[in-house]
């Protein structure tokens, strides 16, 4: 792209004065040295960066498996190789298995409910020309505001006397519970409140897939007889739709399975075991006992999980541009 | 023809529905912020009787957010979030953007290996790198001051990968000009590329502060001091000393956490979303 610039710059002043015998072999080395400087300017544009991505990204994943293979205690002085007996301790632990069912329901109920919500919102906002910005804009607000004070903006809410909650179920006769202290409750509490903080991205995702979808195809659904509004969802929409649902089901997941501000403000995993979830356990093995090595192992198991997810997100946008 | 018709026929019960539903999910989304409002501006005896309606009978809005801003210590809060938030950012763009030109624009030898690597810098979650990096900052002795709060994050790598995108859609004959005029390849990322580059910029600052200022995960590892605590680890910290009893002031807090990011939020919608939804897409 820039060669012929650099050719014409470079050979007029050899031309002038040498042979046409030297010619090739001087724009063959001035090419080389181009190409070298090239090199060494990116490499140091790169640089920084590159020293950091190794520091701050690549040598704690190194880390973090080899630690997991040890019996260190965060400020001990020894420590000794036990290969794999980490993750025997945590699958065999009572406690570690809890916390990774306790995420896996977690997972499954947010998920579904995100789509489900944000999907059924996206297509009301999209029904109707008026309002839509202010709807957006509404159902999007939870995804950005602090999730910690949330959170205790959700606890005053879930109150067993003085909150909304409460009040409100009392008030036409429905039972009412203490939201966050009940076993049965708690885990289910919170996982209203992920679906809560999430489906406004998930509305946000479907509204742009929404867009995508060719005015023809409804003209199209229209000549075959799919008049009506449910036989257009049915027909064109939903499948249409497909790619962009399997994204959000992904991307949320993700975002799930990281669920840790409202279970360290609201129940610190409690009561008993009931909200632990993953990283609130990798948090407290690893920053509240200073285990560090169990700490580690479950970082891995954690690392596995969000990384297989990753690599089917990637194929399945993979996927959507050759559907495309 | 056949969308007019069937938009007059449906328009009033579809309608009607249409705003009905969204009117009672947009409450049900808006009822934390609302009670949290509600909350912060009620005196104690009211809080702990049960009532529907929003505004109190007696305002107690000022000894809240007083009390909030002087006891929590929210300014400090803030501003610690807001220095902390900066400092990222301007690091992250400091070191991303020259990485990113190098990457879309120049070619050299083991540019394949170090988009390998930006790429696999993106699908690790930090918290995973939590422990190490904490071990880090033990050994470089930093651990409970700013740079804790900052270091983990000096590069991003979807700083990388979004600045190359962009990057990559400027024709290559601006930066051939600017060659020609003698600017050097660094002169070129910061007076050519990056004003070119805004809208990127742009989306990848919100998401870039809308995370470090709502993150607790890190800040809970890093620092320990009250002083240094950005927004929600200070609200927690307050929360647990007033045992959640006093829940005046305590939402008042809330509400001031929440305010900024939120008013931005109204003021620039159309950046946040791009920001945040490109920000989950990676």
């Amino acid at each position: 792209m820039s060669e012929p610039l650099a050719l014409s710059s470079g050979s007029e002043a050899p031309s002038a004065t040498d042979g046409a015998r030297t010619l090739p072999s001087l724009t063959a080395s001035l090419r080389r040295s181009r190409t070298l400087t090239e090199a060494l300017t990116a490499w140091t544009l790169a640089g920084p960066a590159v020293f950091f991505l190794l520091v701050l990204f690549f040598l704690p994943v190194i880390g973090v498996f080899v630690i997991a293979l040890t019996d260190w205690q965060f400020g001990a002085r020894t420590l000794s190789f036990v290969g794999l007996a980490n993750f025997r301790e945590a699958f065999a632990d009572g406690g570690f298995r809890t916390s990774l069912f306790n995420t896996v329901i977690y997972v499954l109920i947010v998920v579904p409910g995100t789509l489900v919500l944000g999907l059924v919102i996206a297509l009301l906002i999209e029904s109707g020309k008026s309002c839509r910005p202010f709807y957006r804009a509404i159902h999007f607000l939870p995804f950005m505001a602090t999730m910690t004070a949330m959170a205790i903006a959700w606890e005053a809410l879930l109150h067993p006397t003085i909150g909304l909650v409460n009040q409100t179920l009392a008030a036409i006769g429905l039972p009412t519970a203490n939201w966050l202290r009940d076993e049965n409750t708690a885990l289910p509490v919170l996982a209203v409140i992920g679906i809560w903080q999430n489906l406004g991205y998930a509305m946000i995702l479907f509204l742009a897939g929404l867009k995508s979808i060719p005015k023809d195809l409804y003209d199209a659904a229209d000549v075959d007889g799919a008049d009506l509004w449910l036989d257009r969802l049915c027909t064109v929409t939903l499948p249409m739709l497909g790619p962009v649902s399997m994204f959000v089901v992904i991307v949320v997941a993700l975002r799930a399975f990281e669920c840790f501000d409202t279970v360290k403000v609201l129940t610190q995993g409690g009561p008993g075991h009931a909200s632990e979830v993953l990283l609130y356990t990798l948090y407290r093995e690893s920053f509240e006992y200073l285990r560090t090595g169990y700490g580690a192992a479950i970082a891995v198991v954690f690392l596995a999980i969000v990384v297989t997810l990753t690599l089917v997100q990637t194929r399945v946008m993979d996927r959507k541009v050759h559907y495309q | 023809m056949s969308f007019i018709t069937s938009a007059n026929f449906l328009w009033r019960p579809a309608a009607i529905l249409r705003h009905a539903v969204l009117i009672v999910t947009g409450a049900l989304i808006l009822a934390p912020f609302v009670w949290m409002v509600s909350l912060s501006i009620r005196p104690p005896g009211e809080i702990f009787r049960a009532s529907f309606t929003f505004w109190p009978a007696q305002f107690y809005g000022v000894e809240n957010y007083t009390k909030a801003l002087t006891q929590a210590p929210l300014p400090r809060s803030m501003g610690n979030g807001l220095i902390v938030c900066s400092l990222i950012l301007a690091l992250q763009i400091l070191v991303c953007a020259p990485c990113a030109y190098a990457l879309a624009k120049l070619r050299f030898p083991g540019r394949d290996l170090l988009f390998g690597m930006v790429l696999i810098g993106l699908l690790l979650p930090h918290q995973v790198l939590s422990l190490p990096l904490f071990i880090l900052g033990y050994q470089l002795g930093i651990l409970n001051t700013y740079a804790a709060l900052v270091f983990p994050y000096v590069v991003s790598p979807f700083g990388i990968f979004l600045f190359r995108q962009f990057f990559k859609t400027i024709p290559d004959d601006v930066i051939h000009a600017a060659r020609l005029d003698g600017l050097s390849e660094l002169t070129i990322v910061w007076k050519i590329m990056m004003p070119m580059a805004l809208p990127a910029i742009l989306a990848f600052s919100i998401f870039s502060v809308v995370g470090h200022w709502n993150d607790l995960f890190w800040p809970l590892i890093a620092v320990q001091d009250r002083s240094l605590m950005p927004p929600p680890l200070g609200i927690m910290a307050f929360m647990n000393e007033e045992a959640g009893n006093d829940y005046g002031p305590l939402m008042a807090a809330s509400t001031l956490v929440v305010l900024p990011l939120l008013v931005a939020f109204l003021a620039a919608q159309r950046w946040f979303v791009e920001g945040l939804t490109r920000g989950g897409i990676k």
